[in-house]
């Protein structure tokens, strides 16, 4: 049987609504009511969910290139790259996490090893500098900050102190 | 005349320091969105609201930032299609087709300066009919009773879908689901919650801008892994760019083209569901139909560059009329920009005028001057952009991922919707191989809450009569046009489909 990847979709889309059908029917009703409550528009969605994947099964388009298994894996395997830097995020700090998941995923879209360690540092300061130091946006702090606060300070300071004593110089 | 000192009002507010920075700084990187291939208006500026929002920018400068971004990526989606053959965005398909036989007969410098100049008169000109065209479409707005909004969002669904895909079921689907996901959280007439399954962190509902950082952005990230770091297009060549300024003959032998390429971009722009890739496509194949003689089409006809671009460059113009003055988008771009507003505590729509009117004519003010910007950078300075497309994509995908997380993170600064943005992600992913269109989804999620609102506001009214839906003239024309919106595309489809679905093979199904 061909199409079956819309045939299954359909059919995930039926028992989505259904699913929906029933939630909506345990939903409370509060002692605030209008006429229509909270229940009507849900279910009405979820009748045009179920209508356009009973379509769906009927009339199936044609097979989607699924990539390989291998390919398969590499996805599952970003996603939980991706889960891990969301979950590591607050406790390694932003520096840190971030390299780490850029690099890997340039090492995955095809850089040799060290150039994606290379992409993953260059990425990760890169968007420390301009978020963090340069539009104030607050990341997620960690023990490395220092390593890039501390010179980017230093030189921050240095530039104000020369263009001060510059503009004093040219006053007086 | 009154629109006309409404504007004199907008550039007052526009021609300020800080407003023509950002509109500098968003044509710029706008132009650069566009002209890399894998990144277009759309996820571009998806991944640019959570940092206008997070930078506490005003409603002004940030509207005026990120639509800075879409005229500009509109712009530069042109200069990878003309050179590479690979169009930076989907509007920008159709440009390929004259774009780069143009740049390998050796005419590369011509053909950018020739488009550059089209997608400036398709902008400028658009903008023009911004500024006429939506207070008219509020008056007819301020008739507006929740009835006929409940009408009106019905008929934006129903005609999304059948120009949006290639099956209008799963168009259908993808407006239910983004509908679906609209209704999580606590029901904001009565107060109970829904669809949480008892999870506290989802009492809130879903942001929509973590639904669209992960459809949009991280759904890319993803294609591009399955194709190990090559995206969806193929075929490099190395095109030498000659000259940058076109001759005169050639101006005026394209100036018919660009034209008619502009009234029919805005008006498919105009069109709720439609989009800047209908007005390209539209814009292309009437130029062909009617100029297209001795068969020069598709083999390097200035016109076949100077059409499309004009066109999806007004239809950027046009899809802003229906966002700013009904509140209902006219494009995915358009729907990512509501919901920067939505979050900005604005509500476009007719009240939008009235109150806050420096937001509107502001921002139209900074189109204007956006558009002068970017004819200077997307003509003498195209060089630039041209060189920044040698980034290869292994580098380029994993920072739009970690800027993705940054954004998002920046404004709420929880894991847990980190988590969701990964699921939308995946999910995005998914409904792509499917050929299920994503735009509907978005649209769904943005406009769930305003839909029920409105319907119950009719029925409460009403005291729950029905009838009350189909009561008013308006009503029933809106309700008519859902209709045959939905039902026509059914049949004309047959013939007007498999080209589009013929010109779109290999198109991510993410709209403009």
């Amino acid at each position: 049987m061909k199409q079956i990847s819309d045939r299954f979709f359909g059919i995930v889309g039926l028992a989505v609504s259904a699913l929906m059908v029933w939630r909506a029917s345990l939903i409370q009703e509060s002692f605030i009511q209008d006429p229509l409550g909270p229940k009507a528009f849900p279910v009405v969605i979820a009748a045009i969910m179920a209508l356009a994947s009973i379509a769906i099964i009927l009339r199936p388009d044609e097979e989607p290139d699924w990539p390989v298994p291998g390919k398969l894996v590499e996805i599952g395997a970003s996603m939980i790259v991706l889960i891990a830097y969301a979950q590591f995020l607050p406790e390694a700090g932003f520096v840190i996490s971030t390299a780490l998941a850029g690099a890997y995923l340039a090492w995955r879209l095809g850089s040799r090893p060290l150039e994606a360690c290379v992409a993953g540092v260059v990425i990760s300061i890169g968007i420390y500098l301009v978020f963090k130091k340069t539009l104030g946006l607050s990341l997620a702090g960690g023990p490395l900050d220092f390593v890039i606060d501390y010179p980017v300070d230093l030189m921050v300071s240095g530039i104000a102190a020369a263009y001060h004593s510059l503009t004093g110089s040219g006053g007086q | 005349m009154d629109s006309l000192q409404s504007l004199a009002d907008g550039f007052a507010i526009a021609l300020t320091w800080q407003n023509l920075g950002l509109a500098l700084i968003g044509c710029f990187l706008g132009t650069i969105i566009g002209a890399l291939p894998g990144l277009g208006p759309s996820n571009g500026v998806a991944i640019l609201i959570p940092l206008a929002f997070s930078l506490g920018l005003p409603a002004t400068p940030a509207l005026i930032l990120l639509t800075s971004v879409y005229y500009g990526a509109m712009y530069g989606g042109r200069i990878s299609s003309i050179l590479l053959n690979i169009p930076g965005d989907e509007p920008a398909l159709m440009t390929t087709l004259d774009g780069y036989p143009m740049a390998r007969k050796g005419q590369a410098g011509e053909a950018l300066a020739i488009s550059g100049i089209a997608s400036f008169v398709g902008a400028f000109f658009a903008t023009w009919g911004l500024v006429f065209l939506a207070p008219q479409l509020v008056k007819v707005a301020l008739l507006f009773g929740p009835a006929e909004y409940f009408a009106l969002f019905t008929l934006a669904f129903a005609t999304l879908g059948g120009i949006a895909s290639r099956n209008q079921a799963k168009a259908a689907f993808a407006a239910a689901l983004g509908l679906a996901i609209a209704m999580i959280g606590v029901d904001g007439q009565t107060g109970v919650p829904r669809f949480t399954f008892g999870e506290v962190h989802f009492y809130d509902g879903i942001d929509f801008l973590v639904a669209i950082v992960g459809l949009f952005a991280l759904s890319e990230v993803f294609i591009f892994l399955e194709h190990g770091g090559k995206g969806d297009a193929k075929g490099e060549t190395k095109v030498k760019l000659g000259r940058i300024t076109p001759p005169a003959s050639m101006l005026r032998e394209t100036s018919g083209s660009m034209a008619r390429g502009t009234l029919l971009g805005f008006i498919a722009g105009v069109l709720p569901g439609a989009g800047a890739s209908l007005g390209s496509f539209i814009a292309y194949s009437f130029e062909k139909r009617l100029k297209d003689r001795n068969g020069t089409f598709g083999k390097g006809d200035p016109r076949g560059v100077a059409a499309p671009e004009a066109g999806n460059n007004a239809a950027a113009g046009g899809a802003l009329v229906p966002m700013l003055a009904l509140g209902v988008p006219g494009s995915g771009t358009t729907a990512v920009l509501l919901a920067m507003l939505l979050a900005l505590n604005i509500t476009p729509g007719p009240l939008l005028f009235q109150n806050n009117p420096d937001v509107v004519w502001g921002l139209i003010a900074a189109l204007f001057i956006g558009n002068f910007m970017l004819l200077a950078m997307n003509i003498p300075m195209v060089g630039l952009f041209v060189r920044l497309l040698l980034i290869p994509p292994r580098y380029l995908m994993p920072a739009v991922a970690m800027i993705s997380f940054v954004g998002i993170y920046g404004i709420s600064g929880s894991t847990f919707d980190l988590m969701v943005m990964i699921a939308f992600g995946v999910g995005g992913w998914v409904l792509r191989k499917l050929d299920v269109p994503l735009v509907p989804v978005i649209m769904g999620v943005l406009l769930g809450d305003q839909m029920e609102k409105n319907l119950r506001r009719a029925l409460t009214i009403s005291d729950g009569d029905i009838s009350t839906l189909f009561a008013s003239p308006l009503s029933i024309g809106l309700w008519t046009l859902a209709i045959v919106g939905f039902i026509l595309p059914l049949i004309v489809g047959r013939y007007f489909r498999p080209k589009l679905a013929d010109t779109a093979k290999n198109e991510p199904n993410i709209g403009d």
